[in-house]
This record gives structure tokens, sequence and C-alpha cells, in this order.
């Protein structure tokens, strides 16, 4: 895509979001005297800001980016990620785990397996947990520059340097705190900026019957857009469930129902919502108990309505793409001008009567796949009436046939918006990239500090002490995630080592706190050996799984392929179901052979069966977080239905 | 913690709104917008969400909360 032109008002709109959550932290900084307040909060925040706040430090710009483009490739199916991925889980986490986490009196989620278990399982957890936030820090701001510099032609080292900085600067200053606080205003920039665009490209479409009558037409024929290499049944874009019932050759996924159910809706999205500290640190700042059970379903609302703000948009794209007469197309990759001058050449000295010819030339100087019928097009129009080099530039470019689906988000904001939306949309994608880097930079140093440095290096030392270390950490932080962009931005296999890394780290931790907060048989070295067995089997399953088009090596298979998957998200999803069930087996197995190292009295708060339960502070039915989450549940359940 | 966010919130998208609505009225309905002006309504519809912001974060300097 060419670069965008900014104009003042766009510059304006930009400039006044940086000078507001800039004077956020200013405005708090008066109030951090303690490790504790910068570190954790005075947990005093009202429900609706940590609930917002929750939401917000998960949906960071590569949720924006990737949820459209899904939304492209899979359609309405995408919706799985919320309404199966992630709804349940928040409600699970809210009504039933909380209570352990908030009234440990934890500081983080890793203290919690502290005092439930020892220091080694925290250790396990803290280790991977600081890892992984920095490296996701990381891809989230390399994705950031790299699109700035796409988009608007900024310098790649400048815009990386200049977003860290300012989210360096309010952490710095007024710590967890400021990041909640800027975290909500990000959420409604969020709203607020994309929700426009989606109205005007709904609208351009012709309404929501038009776009699934056309994503009907598509999903009969993908191959004449090059969105898929097999046919489907005409709902496979509109309908969530039924084209998961025909297994994995029948819907754009690859996948079935199982895998989505349990390797999806079970174990992944458990396994992030109800155990990842960057967003469960949001609901253990809440005021008290109730607000914090309250802060996950409170999120759970906005979280239930995002698909028709970030999945839409994908499948919007598509549609339109099917329209000849809107004149849009998925954008494709990004290539070089000089790839595309040699195509330019190639058109240009080709004849018309070996087309073939020219399609390869063009294939080749491209290094993309073409359509051939395009090109023969292109050339034979080249050969009736000279056509200007521009023009067979531009040939060339709507006939690439590939695209760039994290492009579809930002192509769309290009379509519609005028000068003033455009620069609406453009903050609010930097918004998300903030509130996400933020989030990880805050859960990454209360961790570091506590978990880490107090808990191993340097323990007994004054608040003050702790209170310089959170600080110094912060900026150490905000470093090693820009050293982590420019790792990702060198090697492109790095994304995809690194989503390795997390899906082995966190798809069997969620066996271990489910046993060790419903189960008080469970043992310390049951959940450690249990853990790290998870952690190996994750290991041994990708060395020996692939999925089908892939070759052996980053994306699995190493070792020799044992077991072949449809597709990636497939094999994902079983290599999660497999680790779940290895960490789960083996922690159980352990605990039994070995004996409690804690008794009933010291348990008392952190496992279910030892906790008292919590008495309802008096507060109205529809606030009672598991009447709510209830409530929610069965929201959710209508949404599947309308869309099966 | 001292500062009540509506206020920051509720500032920046009045502002923000205000901004777009003067732009919206200077330059007029855009054909990419559908020949929306899309800058004018949207521009209100912020506006409005700051303004009430501002209202909830002076409700809650008349009643500060129990805790």
């Amino acid at each position: 895509m060419q670069p965008i032109h900014l104009a003042w008002v766009d510059y304006t709109i930009l400039l006044a979001y940086v000078i507001f959550v800039l004077g956020i932290g200013w405005a708090l900084a008066r109030y951090m005297k303690s490790s504790t307040d910068f570190l954790i909060t005075r947990r005093s925040i009202p429900t609706w800001v940590t609930g917002l706040a929750f939401i917000s430090a998960n949906l960071g710009a590569l949720e924006l980016v990737g949820m459209a483009a899904s939304g492209a490739k899979y359609g309405i199916a995408t919706a799985h990620f919320y309404w199966v991925g992630a709804i349940p889980a928040m409600i699970f986490l809210a009504v039933f785990m909380m209570p352990f986490y908030y009234g440990s009196k934890a500081r983080s989620v890793p203290e919690y397996l502290q005092m439930r278990f020892n220091k080694p399982v925290m250790g396990l957890n803290a280790v991977g947990f600081a890892v992984m936030t920095l490296f996701a820090s990381g891809i989230s701001m390399n994705a950031l520059a790299k699109l700035l510099n796409q988009l608007l032609g900024w310098n790649y080292h400048f815009a990386l340097f200049v977003c860290s900085g300012v989210v360096l600067i309010y952490v710095l200053k007024g710590g967890l705190t400021s990041a909640i606080y800027t975290e909500v205003l990000q959420f409604f920039m969020i709203v607020l900026g994309f929700a426009p665009v989606v109205y005007l490209g709904l609208k351009d479409v012709g309404g929501w019957s038009a776009m699934t009558d056309r994503l009907h037409v598509v999903a009969q024929d993908p191959m004449a857009l090059d969105l898929n290499t097999k046919s489907f049944a005409p709902d496979a874009w509109t309908s969530a469930w039924k084209p998961l019932l025909g297994g994995p050759s029948a819907n754009p996924m690859g996948v079935d129902v199982f895998a989505i159910v349990f390797g999806l809706g079970f174990v992944l999205s458990f396994g992030y919502w109800c155990t990842n500290f960057l967003v469960v640190q949001r609901a253990m700042a809440a005021k008290n108990m109730t607000a914090a059970r309250n802060t996950p379903i409170v999120a759970a609302i906005p979280k239930m309505l995002f698909p028709a703000l970030v999945i839409l948009p994908g499948m919007l794209a598509v549609a339109l793409t099917a329209m000849p007469a809107k004149d849009y197309r998925i954008p494709p990759p990004i290539i070089a001008p000089e790839a595309y001058a040699q195509a330019v050449a190639a058109v240009e000295s080709a004849s018309p009567a070996d087309s073939a010819a020219a399609v390869k030339a063009v294939a080749e100087a491209l290094g993309k796949k073409v359509n051939a019928d395009k090109i023969a097009a292109l050339v034979a129009s080249n050969a009736a009436n000279k056509l200007t080099d521009d023009q067979i530039k531009q040939g060339v470019y709507n006939s690439v046939a590939e695209y760039d689906y994290d492009s579809v988000i930002f192509s769309l904001v290009k379509k519609y918006c005028p000068a003033g939306l455009l620069g609406l949309a453009l903050t609010a994608l930097l918004a998300s990239f903030m509130s996400g880097m933020a989030g990880n930079v805050t859960a990454f140093n209360t961790v570091w500090t506590y978990n880490l440095y107090q808990a191993f290096f340097v323990p007994g030392k004054s608040d003050e002490h702790y209170f310089w270390m959170g600080k110094f950490i912060t900026v150490v932080g905000i470093g090693a995630s820009i050293a982590c962009a420019y790792f990702a931005r060198q090697y492109n296999n790095a994304m995809d080592i690194i989503q390795l890394v997390f899906g082995f780290v966190n798809a069997p931790v969620f066996a271990t706190f489910l046993l060790g907060m419903f189960w008080k048989r469970t043992t310390s070295i049951g959940a450690f050996l249990g853990l790290f067995g998870g952690i190996a089997a994750s290991t041994v399953f990708h060395a020996f799984s692939i999925a089908h088009g892939n070759l052996p090596g980053v994306k699995g298979g190493y070792l020799g392929v044992k077991i072949e998957f449809p597709s990636e998200m497939a094999q994902n999803f079983w290599l999660a179901t497999f680790a779940f069930l290895a960490c789960f087996v083996l922690t159980l197995a352990i605990s039994l052979a070995t004996s409690r190292t804690k008794t009933d009295e010291q348990l008392k708060g952190l496992v279910y069966s030892l906790t008292p339960k919590i008495k309802s502070e008096n507060e109205p039915v529809w606030q009672r977080p598991a009447v709510a989450g209830v409530v929610l549940l069965i929201a959710c359940v209508i949404l599947n239905l309308i869309f099966w | 913690m001292g500062l009540d966010i509506r206020w920051p919130i509720g500032l920046m998208f009045t502002l923000i709104g205000a901004l777009l609505m003067i732009m919206g009225m200077a330059t007029g309905a855009d054909a990419r917008s559908l020949n929306i002006n899309i800058n004018l309504w949207w521009g209100l519809v912020l506006l409005v969400f700051g303004v009430l912001m501002l209202l909830g974060a002076v409700r809650g300097r008349k009643n500060p909360p129990a805790n």
C-alpha cells in the first residue's frame, strides 16, 4: 500500500492523546510512595475501571490486526476465539478463582503458587511468565513500528523508540495505576476509533444480508478470489458451528469440533484467562472481593460484542473484494519497488501470443503467485495501446494472487476515512499497542521485583529498595522489549518461535492451577514435576507433528513426522490438549505418590475445600458474580445459536 | 486513587469531538466516506460521550465514594 498522508488535524488528535496519557502519569506521580503503590496499586480502583482495563490489557494491536485478518480468512468462525475461547474462562475466573487470588493477598499469580506450593513451583511459573511477557511486548512493538513505517513512512527506529518512550514515561511516573487508567482511556479510543470504519464498510457493502449473500458465493468458489484452494458449503464464512461439524475439510480453519471446544475452549482459553498475570493483575487491583470477582464479568460484556468491531471488518473486506464495482481488494503482500520494476519490464517485453511465459516471468520477478488471466489481459492491453509504466504497475499489483491479511483493517481505514477520522483511527491503533505494552511491562516489573528479585536474589531489604528496583526494572523491561522487537524484526521465524514457546508454557499451566485450587492433596513435588513434564510434553508433541503443507523445522516435525494435521490451528489445539492432559496426569499421579508438606490449616484460603464460602456483602442480586456469570453465559450461548 | 479517570477521558473526547466537528463543518462530506459528513456526525458522538463522562466526574466529586 502506498503511504497515507496525514493532515494537521490527524496529527493534532494524535498529539492530544499522547498529552493526555502522559498527563495521567504525571497526575498520579505524587501518590507513588511505596513499592506497593507503584507495583500493585492501593486496591481502591472502581470495578468499571478494573473491568475495562482487564479487557484493554488483552486487546493489543496484534489482536485488532489479527482478528480482522482471521475474519477474512475464516469468517464468523473466528468468533470462537471470543465466544468459546474467552467468555467461559473469564466467568470461571470471576466466580471460582478470584477468591483465591484476591483472598490470599498474593501480590501476583506466581506468588499464589508460592503460598500454595513452594518457591520452585513459583519460580518455574515466574520465569516462564517473565520471558513470555517481554517477548510478547517486543513482537507487538515490532509490528507497530513496521506498520507505521509502511503506512505513514515513519522511520522504524523513530517509531519504536518514541512509542516505547511514551509508555516508559507514564508507567515510570504513575506505576500500575497509571497503566490501568490509561488502558481505560485506550479502550474507549479503540472502540470509538474503529466503530465508524465498520459502520461505513457495512453501509458500503449494502447491509448485513448483502454481505452474507456475497460470502455465500465466495464460500462455494474461493479459488476465484485466490482465497483458498478448496471450496466449501455456502455458509462456511457466515456460520460458526455448522462447518465445523463437517470435519476439518469442511471449513477454512481446518479444525473439528473437539479441537475447538477442548483445545481452544478449555485448555488454551482457561490457560490464558485464568492464569495470565497480565490480565489477572487488573482484577487483583480491585477495591474489594466482590469488585475483584466482578472485574472479569464486567470485562466479558464488551468482549462478547467485540466480534462486531474486529472480526466484521475482515468479512466485509472479503465481500468487498468479491464485488468488482467497489474497486477494492484485500491488499497484496508488500513487494519491493525493484521487483515491480522487473515485472513491468517483463510485461512490456512480452507478446500476447505467449502469455504463459509472461505470467511465469512476472511471477518470478515478484516472487509471488499471480493471476494468469489478469496478466494475459494486461499484456494484450499493452500490446493494443501502449500503457504507461504506472498503469502496468497497477495492473501487476491487481494481479497478485496472494493476500496480506494483516493489512485488512488498515486498508479499510484508508478507504473510508477522510482527514480527521483518519487521525482518530490511527490514534486508536497506537492506543491499542500502547495498552498492550504497558500491560506487559507492569506485569513484568511486579513479577520480577517480588517473585524473582526479592524471593531468590535479594530478600529482606527495605521497601524503599524494592520501590527503586521496581522503577529500575521498568526501564530495563522496556529496553529488553525493544531488544526483542529488533530480534523479531531480524528473524522472520521469530514470531513463529515465540508463539511456539508461549504454547509450550501456557498449555499445561492451567492443569497446575486447577489441581492446586480444587484438590488439597496436590503436593508441591507433584505440581513442579507435573508442570515441567507438561512443558516437556508440549515440546515432544511438537517435534513429532506437522500441519499439512508445512515443512519440518520451526513448524514442527523435526524429529520425524508421526502425526499430520489438516492445519496449523488444529496442530496447536491438539498440542494444547496433549500438554494439558500430560501435566494433569503427572501432577495427579506424583501427588498421590508423595506426601503432603502443608497442613490443612496452612492451606486455608488457598484451596476450595478449605476455604469458607464467601458471604454475600449485601450487594444487589445482579451484582453477585455467580448470578451475573450465569446471565452472561446464557447471552453467550444465544450468540452462538444466532450464528450457528 | 486521587484521580477520577472520568476527567481526562471526558476532557479528551470533548476536545477531539469538537475538533472533528469543526473539521467536518469546514470540509463537508467526503466521497471516501460515502458522501456522509462523517467527521461532523462522529465528532458529535464523541463530544456527547465526552460531556457525559465529565458529568459523571462532576457527580463523583459531589458524592465521594464510601472508601
